[in-house]
Parts: C-alpha cells; sequence; structure tokens
C-alpha cells in the first residue's frame, strides 16, 4: 500500500489549487500604485563603439519620465562575477567590467544602451524607438577557436578573448598522456553541445519601488534566489545595505537555471525607482528574452578515450572551447570547470583523465548555467565516445559500461577527478533499465518498423550528476565567491500549526507539499498543519535559493535540523509537563510519551505550553517554539542512472520520431514519488528538445537566427511520447539526513546521448555505417544531409 | 505597438472607402499580423477589421465547385469543406494549431502570401479562383513571390473558388518551430490534367512544379516521380534545412501527396 | 479611449481600450483576471488562451475592440460555482498536470476547447491538439494523462508507474 502522507506518499501539490484558478501571484501581475514602465533600447549590432547617443527627441516625448543612459550609473558598480576560475598557470581568469548599461561598446546584440521610463508601457515603447544611437560597427568576434588566438578583442581592456585556460587536474596531465601512449584502442570524438535558450514559461520581470519615507527598497524579481540577488546587487552593484533593501521573487514561471544570476535590468529597475521617485516595472518580452537571457552549453570538444583490448577505459583526454558570451553572468566561470570536469569520470572507473578548458569572450549573450549546468555536457560527450569506442570494438554498448563501472562495493569511490561518490549501484539501475526499455523485443520492433521503410535504433546510456550544491568550504577553494549552505526557520505556532521559512526557492518544484511531508513525518501531524514560506527576503533566512537539484537535499537538511532543534526543546517541556526525564520521552504521531508508561501529552499541548507558560521550566529554557538552522553539507550528492530511448528515422526526410524512452534513476530516497517523477518527464523533455530540436544559432554578423519560437523549436506534446520512469533503485546519500540526491536535472544530463545514440544506431543498422555522429540537434535536414553526405 | 484607429465597417464597400484612408490596412484573423505590428514592422494609422462584414463567411458547395468566403476560419474550413473538398478540408486542420485556427483565415493567409503558407498551394494546385470586390483572378495570376499578390491596394478578397479535383492531396514537412510548411506539396488531379504546387521551399514563394506534372499526367503514381527531380537553385537554405534538402522534400512530399490522393 | 464591452465568465465588464489594446491586456490590465498569461510575442506559446464566443483563440493575438460584445471564459471562470474545481482543474491536480503553473492557463483552456469538440480524445488526439501550447515544466507526459482523466478515460494504463 502506497502511504498516503508524509515521506513516501505522492501528496497532491498544493500550490496547484492557485494556479489552476488564475490565483498565482507572478511578478508581472503584481502592478503598484503610480508605478511607470521601462523600456530598453538594445543594441542591434553585435560588436561597434558608440559614438553618440541622443536622447533629447525621447525625453520631450508624451509621458516620458527620464531616458538614462550609461552616465547615470557612473557611480554604480558592474554586475559582478560568483566565481573566480585559476587557470592552468595559477592566474585569476580574465574579468571584464559587466556594466548596467553599455559603456563605449556594445557587445551583443540586446546590450541595453539605454532605457526609457515613461507613464506607460506603450509611451516608454514609442520613445524608446526615438533615441538615436549612433554606433561604429566592429568586427564580431564569433567563432571561439579564432577568438580564442586572437583577432578582434570583445573587451580591448583585457588583451585577450581568453578568459581562462583550464587544466583539470593539471598533474594528471603527464600520467594520462602516457596511458594514451600505450593504450590498445584510441577512440576520438569532435562533437558540439549546442548552445540553447532556457526558455522559462515567464519572461523575467523586474519591479523596483523605492519608498522615501523609509529610505529602503523593495524589488520584485523573477529570481530563483532572492537573497543571491540582494548580496549580489545590494553590495556590488548599488551600495544598498540588506537591511534596506528587500527582494521578493513571487510565485516563478519556472526557471531552469536562468533565473539564478542577477541581471543588469534588476538593478536598473531598483535605481531607477530613487530616481524618478516611483515604483518602476520592467517586463521582458520574449523576443528580447531570446536575446537577453543567459543561454546555455554552447561547448566544443575534443574527447578521446583509450581502452585496453578488453574494453576496459585506459584514459581520458579532453580539449573544450567553452563560450562565456560577452560577458561574465554569475556563475559562468564554474559551469565549464567544475560542474564539468568533476564529472568526466562518468560511472566508470578510469585511473587517468585530463580535462582541458577555454573559455572565451565572443558577441553573443552571456552563457551561463542552465538544467544540468556542465553536467550534461560531461555526460554527452562522455556517453558518446563509449558508444563510438563500443562499434569500433565489436563491444556491446551495455557490455561495456558494465564492465567499467564503479561496483557497488567500491563505495566511496575517489575519482581522478576531485570528487568522491559516497554511494551508488550502478549495475542495479542498468538491470533495472534493461528490463523496463524491453531490450529482448527491440529486434521485432526493428523489423516492424522496417516494414513501413523506417530505420529503427536503441541509444542506451548511463549518466552521474554531482547536485546537492554545495560544500561551502569546497567551493571556496574552487572559486566561489558566497558560501552554498542553505537555511530554513521552523515556527511552531502556539496551536500547533507549523511554518517553514526556507531560503529554499519554489518555481515549480512543489516545495510547498514536500517540504510538509517531511515535518510531518517527523512530528507526526497532518502535512496541512503546515505552511511554507518562501521567496522573501523580509521573512525567510539568508539561503542561497534554488538550483543544481538541491533543494531537498540542502534546503530539506537545513529544514530538518529545524526542526530537530524544535523537537528537542518540545521533548523538555513535554517532560516538564509530564514530570519525566526529557531522555524518556518520545515523540510518535504527534504524541509525546514517557517510555514505558501510559502517560502522554499531545503536539498541541506541548506548543501551547511554550507560548502560555504557566506551567513550564522557565529557568531552564525560553519559551517560545521557533528554530533556526544553517545546513552545509560535507559533500555533492550523487544521483545517477542509466536511460534507454527507441527512434525512428525516416531516412527519405531525415525526421526523427522518438518511439519510447526508459530512464531507471537512483535518487536516493524519494520524498514524492510523484513530483520526482514529473521532475524526471520535465527533464527528458528538455534533453530531448536539445537533441532533436533546439539551438541558438547566430550569423557570423552576430546575429541571432533563432530569436523567437517561429525558429527557435520548443519541443511540444506531440514531439515526446509517455516515458517509462523509475526510481526504485535507491542509495540514499550517506551524508544528509534526509538520504536524497536530488532529480531536478537528472533528466536533461541522461537523455541527450540517448537520442544521439539512438539515432546513429538507427543509421548503422540501416547500413549507413559512415555516418557515426551527427550535431545536435539531430535535426531532419542534419540526418539527411548525413546520410547522403 | 504603434497606436492606429480600429475601424470595422459593414459591408464591403465601406471598408474599401476605409482602405482608402492614409496607411490604412485590412485586418482579418490578425494571426500573422498582429505578430509582425508587435515587432513594430507593420504600422498602419488605420486598421480594418473584415470580421463584420456579412456574407464575407462561409462554404458553399455546388457543381463541382466550392466558394468560400474569404473571412472563413481555418477551422470553418477544416470542418465546412470536409465533405466537398477532404483533401483542402485537411490541409486547413493541419495550419498552424488550434487556436490559430480560430482566428486565421483563408482570405488573409491568401493576400499576405507568405512563402511557407499552405493556402497558397491548395489555391494554386486546385487552380482556384480568387475572388475580390473589383474582379476575379486565377490563381496563376494571383501569387506573385514573397508576400506579394495581384491585388491592388485597397482591394479586398471576399471569396475564393475551388474547382474540386478528381483526385486531391497535400503533404507537408513542418517547420518543427513556426510550424509553418518548411516544404508542402499539394496535388491535384482533374478534367484538365494534373497540377502540382509547392510551398515553403522557394525563393520566390509557392510554385507550380512543371515536371512533376508531365510525369504525373503520363501516370499518376508515385513512382512516376522516381526520375524527376527539381533544382536546388533558387530553394531556401535556413537553419531548419539547405537548398537542397528543400529539393529533396519537394519531391519526397509530392510523392507523398500523390500516394494520398 | 473607447469603451470596450464584454460579458466575460457571465458576467458584463467593460473597461477603456485603445485600439492597439490586445484581449489579453484587456482581461489582465483593464480588468485584473491575472489568470491569463502572456510567454511570448510570436502567438506560440498559448499561455493566454481564452475561450471567445466559445472557441480557443490565444487572446494575446486579438485586439480588444475586435471582440467588442464577445462572450469571453478565461481560467478565472473554469471552477465550479462553489469554487472547487472543475472537472479538467482537478484532473490537472489529480495528475500533476502542472509544474511552475504559468502555461497552466492556456493549457487548461486548451483542453477544455478540445474535449468540448472531441470528448473522448485519443493521446494523439491530445497531443496534437495541444501543438499551440508550450510547457516547459513537465515534459506533456502528465498534462497528456490528465486530459485523458478529465474526459472519463482510464489513464493509468498509462507508462510511468
Amino acid at each position: 500500500m502506497p502511504k498516503d502522507h508524509g515521506i513516501g506518499a505522492s501528496s497532491k501539490r498544493r500550490e496547484d489549487v492557485r494556479f489552476l484558478t488564475g490565483k498565482g501571484r507572478y511578478t508581472d501581475d503584481i502592478n503598484l500604485r503610480g508605478q511607470a514602465h521601462a523600456v530598453f533600447v538594445r543594441s542591434q549590432v553585435a560588436h561597434g563603439r558608440i559614438r553618440s547617443v541622443d536622447t533629447a527627441t525621447a525625453e520631450g516625448m508624451p509621458g516620458v519620465l527620464k531616458v538614462f543612459t550609461s552616465a547615470d550609473f557612473s557611480a554604480k558598480g558592474g554586475i559582478p562575477c560568483g566565481w573566480c576560475v585559476t587557470d592552468r598557470a595559477g592566474k585569476p581568469m580574465l574579468e571584464p567590467k559587466h556594466p548596467i548599461l553599455a559603456e563605449g561598446k556594445v557587445r551583443y546584440v540586446g546590450d541595453a544602451i539605454a532605457c526609457v521610463v515613461a507613464e506607460t508601457l506603450e509611451e516608454a515603447r514609442d520613445a524608446a524607438e526615438a533615441v538615436d544611437v549612433d554606433i561604429e560597427e566592429l568586427p564580431a568576434v564569433m567563432d571561439m577557436k579564432a577568438a580564442a588566438k586572437g583577432g578582434a578583442l570583445v573587451h580591448d581592456d583585457l588583451g585577450s578573448n581568453l578568459c581562462y585556460d583550464w587544466g583539470f587536474i593539471e598533474d594528471s596531465k603527464a600520467a594520462t598522456d602516457a596511458a594514451f601512449k600505450t593504450a590498445h584502442h584510441v577512440t576520438t570524438l569532435e562533437l558540439v553541445n549546442n548552445r540553447l535558450v532556457p526558455n522559462a514559461m515567464e519572461p523575467r520581470v523586474a519591479i523596483g519601488d523605492y519608498s522615501q519615507a523609509g529610505d529602503d527598497y523593495t524589488l520584485y524579481t523573477t529570481s530563483q534566489n532572492p537573497h543571491v540577488i540582494r548580496l549580489l546587487m545590494g553590495a556590488f552593484v548599488l551600495s544598498i545595505p540588506e537591511h534596506k533593501l528587500r527582494v521578493v521573487a513571487p510565485d516563478v514561471g519556472g526557471g531552469f537555471g536562468s533565473k539564478i544570476f542577477h541581471y543588469a535590468e534588476e538593478a536598473f529597475v531598483t535605481h531607477a525607482s530613487k530616481v524618478v521617485n516611483r515604483p518602476v516595472k520592467w517586463t521582458c518580452t520574449r523576443s528580447e528574452s531570446f536575446m537577453t537571457d543567459a543561454h546555455g552549453r554552447d561547448h566544443v570538444t575534443k574527447i578521446e578515450l583509450a581502452l585496453d583490448k578488453d574494453g576496459h577505459f585506459q584514459a581520458i583526454r579532453t580539449e573544450t572551447y567553452a563560450n562565456m558570451g560577452a560577458y561574465l553572468s554569475t556563475f559562468a566561470p564554474s559551469v565549464p570547470t567544475y560542474l564539468h570536469g568533476t564529472l568526466m569520470a562518468g560511472n566508470y572507473k578510469t585511473p587517468n583523465i585530463y580535462v582541458n578548458v577555454k573559455a572565451v569572450f565572443t558577441n553573443t549573450v552571456p552563457v551561463d548555467a542552465y538544467r544540468g549546468a556542465g553536467r550534461p555536457e560531461a555526460t554527452f560527450q562522455l556517453e558518446r565516445v563509449i558508444d563510438k569506442a563500443a562499434r569500433e570494438m565489436g563491444i556491446d554498448p551495455i557490455e561495456i559500461r558494465r564492465r567499467n563501472f564503479v561496483q557497488p562495493n567500491e563505495f566511496p569511490y575517489q575519482t581522478p577527478v576531485a570528487v568522491a561518490y559516497d554511494t551508488g549501484n550502478y549495475q542495479a539501475t542498468m538491470d533495472k533499465l534493461v528490463a523496463m526499455a524491453d531490450l529482448a523485443g527491440f529486434e521485432k520492433r526493428r523489423a516492424d518498423s522496417a516494414k513501413k521503410g523506417l530505420l529503427r535504433g536503441l541509444g542506451v546510456n548511463c549518466y552521474i550528476e554531482a547536485c546537492g550544491i554545495a560544500p561551502s568550504n569546497l567551493v571556496g577553494q574552487l572559486g566561489a565567491r558566497a558560501g552554498l549552505y542553505e537555511s530554513a526557520t521552523v515556527r511552531v505556532n502556539a496551536t500547533g500549526g507549523v511554518v517553514v521559512m526556507t531560503g529554499s526557492h519554489s518555481h515549480g518544484q512543489g516545495h510547498e507539499t514536500a517540504f510538509p511531508q517531511v515535518i510531518s513525518e517527523m512530528i507526526g501531524i497532518p502535512e496541512s498543519q503546515v505552511e511554507v514560506i518562501h521567496g522573501d527576503t523580509n521573512n525567510t533566512p539568508m539561503g542561497m535559493g534554488t538550483y543544481g537539484s538541491r533543494s531537498l537535499a540542502v534546503g530539506g537538511s537545513a529544514m530538518v535540523k529545524a526542526a530537530n532543534k524544535i523537537i528537542n526543546k518540545a521533548k523538555k517541556i513535554a517532560a516538564h509537563l509530564l514530570e519525566a526525564s526529557d531522555t524518556d520521552i518520545e515523540l510518535k504521531d504527534g504524541k509525546f510519551s514517557v517510555a514505558g508508561t501510559d502517560k502522554s501529552v499531545d503536539w498541541g499541548s506541548v506548543c501551547l505550553a511554550a507560548y502560555v507558560p504557566h506551567n513550564y521550566p522557565l529557568e531552564d529554557l525560553e519559551p517560545g517554539l521557533e528554530e533556526t538552522a544553517f545546513y552545509d553539507p560535507s559533500n555533492f550528492t550523487y544521483p545517477a542512472g542509466a536511460y534507454a530511448c527507441e527512434v525512428e528515422v525516416d531516412p527519405e526526410t531525415g525526421k526523427v520520431t522518438i518511439c519510447s524512452f526508459a530512464a531507471a534513476d537512483d535518487f536516493g530516497n524519494v520524498v514524492n514519488p510523484m513530483i520526482v517523477e514529473g521532475q524526471v518527464h520535465g527533464g527528458l523533455a528538455q534533453g530531448i528538445g536539445q537533441a532533436l530540436l533546439e539551438a541558438a544559432v547566430y550569423d557570423e554578423n552576430g546575429q541571432l537566427l533563432s530569436g523567437s519560437y517561429m525558429d527557435y523549436a520548443m519541443p511540444r506534446a506531440g514531439d515526446v511520447p509517455f516515458y517509462k520512469v523509475d526510481h526504485s533503485c535507491q542509495t540514499p546519500c550517506t551524508h544528509n539526513p534526509l538520504g536524497v540526491k536530488g532529480c531536478g536535472e537528472a533528466g536533461a544530463i541522461g537523455s541527450p546521448p540517448a537520442v544521439v545514440n539512438a539515432v546513429i544506431d538507427a543509421l548503422q543498422r540501416g547500413g549507413h555505417k559512415h555516418v557515426t555522429h551527427i550535431d545536435m540537434p539531430v535535426s531532419p535536414s542534419r540526418v539527411w544531409t548525413a546520410i547522403h553526405g | 505597438m504603434h497606436n492606429f484607429e480600429l475601424v470595422k465597417p459593414a459591408s464591403v464597400a465601406d471598408a474599401v472607402a476605409a482602405l482608402g484612408r492614409e496607411d490604412a490596412q485590412a485586418l482579418s484573423g490578425g494571426q500573422t499580423l498582429l505578430p509582425t505590428m508587435k515587432q513594430r514592422l507593420a504600422a498602419p494609422a488605420v486598421l480594418v477589421s473584415l470580421t463584420a462584414i456579412p456574407g464575407l463567411k462561409g462554404i458553399k458547395a455546388s457543381g463541382g465547385s466550392i466558394e468560400i468566403g474569404a473571412a472563413t476560419t481555418h477551422a470553418e474550413v477544416a470542418s465546412g469543406a470536409a465533405k466537398a473538398y477532404p483533401a483542402l478540408a485537411k490541409l486547413a486542420a493541419g495550419i498552424g494549431d488550434p487556436a490559430v485556427r480560430n482566428r486565421g483565415t483563408i482570405g488573409g493567409s491568401l493576400a499576405n502570401n507568405d512563402p511557407a503558407a499552405d493556402y497558397p498551394a491548395a489555391a494554386l494546385a486546385s487552380g482556384a479562383t480568387i475572388v475580390t470586390n473589383a474582379r476575379e483572378i486565377a490563381a496563376d495570376d494571383f501569387f506573385q513571390g514573397l508576400f506579394s499578390t495581384a491585388l491592388d491596394e485597397g482591394e479586398i478578397i471576399t471569396a475564393v473558388r475551388f474547382p474540386v479535383p478528381d483526385r486531391a492531396a497535400y503533404a507537408k514537412f513542418q517547420q518543427p518551430a513556426s510550424l509553418f510548411a518548411l516544404t508542402g506539396s499539394f496535388v491535384a488531379k482533374s478534367g484538365a490534367g494534373v497540377r502540382v504546387a509547392v510551398t515553403g521551399a522557394s525563393e520566390d514563394g509557392v510554385f507550380r512544379w512543371a515536371e512533376a506534372e508531365k510525369a504525373l499526367n503520363a501516370n499518376f503514381a508515385a513512382s512516376a516521380l522516381d526520375g524527376v527531380s527539381v533544382s536546388a537553385n533558387g530553394m531556401i537554405g535556413d537553419l531548419h534545412g539547405s537548398p537542397a534538402y528543400r529539393a529533396n522534400l519537394v519531391k519526397v512530399m509530392t510523392k507523398r501527396a500523390v500516394g494520398a490522393a | 479611449m473607447t469603451k470596450v464591452t464584454m460579458t466575460v465568465n457571465g458576467r458584463s465588464v467593460s473597461a477603456e481600450t485603445e485600439g492597439r489594446t490586445l484581449l489579453s491586456q484587456y482581461l489582465r490590465e483593464g480588468l485584473g483576471l491575472t489568470g491569463t498569461h502572456v510567454g511570448c510575442d510570436t502567438s506560440q506559446c498559448g499561455a493566454c488562451v481564452v475561450h471567445v464566443d466559445g472557441k480557443a483563440v490565444k487572446s494575446c493575438t486579438v485586439f480588444a475592440q475586435d471582440v467588442a460584445g464577445a462572450t469571453v471564459t478565461t481560467i478565472e471562470g473554469m471552477a465550479n460555482a462553489d469554487g472547487t474545481l472543475g472537472t479538467i482543474q482537478q484532473a490537472f491536480q489529480d495528475h500533476h498536470g502542472l509544474q511552475c503553473g504559468f502555461c497552466t492557463p492556456g493549457m487548461v483552456m486548451s483542453a477544455a476547447a478540445l474535449l468540448a469538440e472531441n470528448a473522448k480524445p485519443s493521446e494523439t488526439d491530445i497531443r496534437h491538439y495541444l501543438e499551440g501550447n508550450i510547457c516547459r515544466c513537465t515534459g506533456y507526459h502528465n498534462i497528456v494523462k490528465a486530459v485523458l482523466a478529465a474526459s472519463g478515460q482510464d489513464a493509468s494504463a498509462v507508462a510511468a508507474e
């Protein structure tokens, strides 16, 4: 019987009621009295020197309050970068200034040059059109490999387009090179991890609201981490102390990483609201969002895999060019390095690994974390090269993986790329997958497809990710400029209701439902007695927010810590009421009892006693029942799994159809299976989208060709099948109290190689032996061209 | 978008008069025009909505032809023409998505002549007649390249008359993002012969594929096209496919249309 | 400015408009019905779908003045009279057919339009009908499942235990 409440129950999401009735409160739904509207004047060229910005006409247009240019921000800081990577030579990365409005040069199509604040949105748009910008166009820096060598500079003052040249681990380079020299077989693959636009369905919005009365500011923004925005913007950009700055991220319509970062528009509206002494609202259009949201991925990689005669991996060597875009977004430098290089061991025992990453500035919008962030890039190249090696050596693709797995009895396993996996069972998830995907029936299905003139293929791969980000002391050594703990305050009210105030932020993940399940389990009260508050710096403790599949593993752990403090204190109160020793008090099903007796007191009575302390040990205990905890993880968590995809390829048109997709995941313990499965479904669709459909494409002049849904293909309902998902293989995390690993990114990390492996398999089986790789998106035209090329 | 005055005339004559005003433009379903205006790529001063004009909507089938009012939505064609001209109804049912089909109109689509729109292929392959407030225009004369038609300024399409072929089908390969035709081929066979019209592929917009028509007139079977191909010269190349890829699709989609007809 | 009157969710309402005022703006800004969302500017995402005279339309691609006098239903009008979730809404909650909630109003309105046309749609029918509604969170699995369930069909057999 599945549980109907608490940990392990598929409790229905309470937040759904407001979303299903139009009662959600997203940032754009907020309209403040007297608000003005901001519209940015954006660069239409990718690279150019600003000769002049003439705002005179615009200033005189109806409704215009002020036209801002970079001069209005001369006393303010730039948008800070939250991570400094040290290069192979031990030098810090090159770090350009990232102004709120462009200073001197524009560096990508969409770079903000000026901003009109007017009474109405349409008046602001009309006036923005009238701002006269004179730009001397410069050659656009687009090709990463060329840009890394020299030529035109994105940032003249830096003297190079190479942000950093990173080696990981530099000391293992020689041993890795040596292993390649003695290898029985070497498989090489050059590939592109396609650039993506995150495309949360809610475009970004920011409303700044300065109050003269309190000389304080409120920023409403579409953010995954309001406290981080408050810290970065307050301390580094606008010099506003935290106690004068409140950041609210209300209902947020999806993030996928793109709403982690501190964007210039947030600082703009906050500052502008003081200058015009009115609330200032900016709502991004989708077209603007394509140009200005931080993009994801965009790696160009050469990977080599050295094997012995039995297909055991001997060494891996990679060289990757990673696009940073024109400026460094908040976490950009960490993505191709510590979120990518550290995962190159995958689920396998490979003794020698060396990863080289060259991060390059180009005249494109900044690139930063997008669902999976670095780990999909690592997984894709590794699982593609393994598939290619298996084919070259004539070994079954599942067998070659099994042969190289870290075995269940080998945990904890120290990889050669710094991280140590605490637990896992990769044979188990592979066994599960083989059963789920009915691999035995594949040959018949292939024959049926062939009768229709279609080529059927099967792709299998594994993945591992490091999430639950992250141990602060470790990431500090690696260049993080922030801690990565999480926080929670658990407030118990006098009549026994519980409010959890968390630094985690829910923008689709269902925290308002899942977090109470944990509290309900711990205390034994109904879930409905627990409420979650998040998203407002004024009523939640300082927390780092939600990304990297960290909410339950890190934020949930903080909540458990705080709840344990509550329980310990409540036991003391109960002991007093029951005239017993607190060490003899047991809490079960919402009742405190003295062990071995029938004496008990219920949860509500203890809570009431804490707030009406008439019969209460005041000499030993403070009244009240409210605790805060901060939790800093001691290690990452390592969700892992095995995925299988079956496709049909139409050789006449090149169209790929996903016939089935199976995912066997190990997420450790699971709090709400329904929510976990939903997270996997969504991740799979994003991975399938990356594999088959999505591409952010700039032309050689830096114009974004895929700048709207007319050209950027989003996965639709008809592009995906019903998925088979399973999370019954559970090796609980050994170092957090819930034993959870996180599930938010797995689907997006694990699915692209399964899809591409399946397409290549279909073409190979169909006789197109010359096709050993197709870059993503594996679009119909690319498949057709590969067949006929 | 720029502001404008929206007028809703109650007759074709009033609409023509309104379109005589400076910077006036006709508004039908608006499914293409509104996004264009949002990008400020179109900025009419007067928008003349045709939705309130009685008689511009509806489907009449008689004597081997079907006449569709210009303001008839794609959804209405999909259901209303299903008996009289199933291939056309099926084409209409595949335009955009359901919400777009509930607003977008056949007249609007033809007047816009988007090089990747579906209706131009149907009109051209069927040998349809475009009826305006002023005259009747044969489809062969109507389409004049990308977004360009034989319509004069201020001229309004009131209806489209399709002779119903003996056999017909439309095969479309969707551009995955926009759902427009990456290439679509409409094949129509009637007493007057076979006509093949292709949309989405050519830099000159919808076109008749003469070689295919010749081969199909000799033998109306998909295999008749085995030895026929279209040159990649003049085909559209973009991030969704090269000219050579589109040239391939022209053949593949035409064969599939013949197979389905 | 021109006053435009419509019947929205059963009530006669009016608000001032310009020629360029979109139906979505009329609803959100004029009437404060912020359940209708705007997720794109090219008429693709479908977050803004409402019913106009019984038909699903993208309210961001219709001028308010062009549909003056129409009968409009929005997500705010989809609950039962007593405020409890309607059949489709309840199915979305039961089957976890939403995550961030942003595309949800459009999805529900499109699903309602589908079921009005086709009471027992197949999986393929549903996926095809929803091609004008983009969701980034759910991977569509549970949306399709919810629509199947809302139509009274057994969705339990659907893969994904």
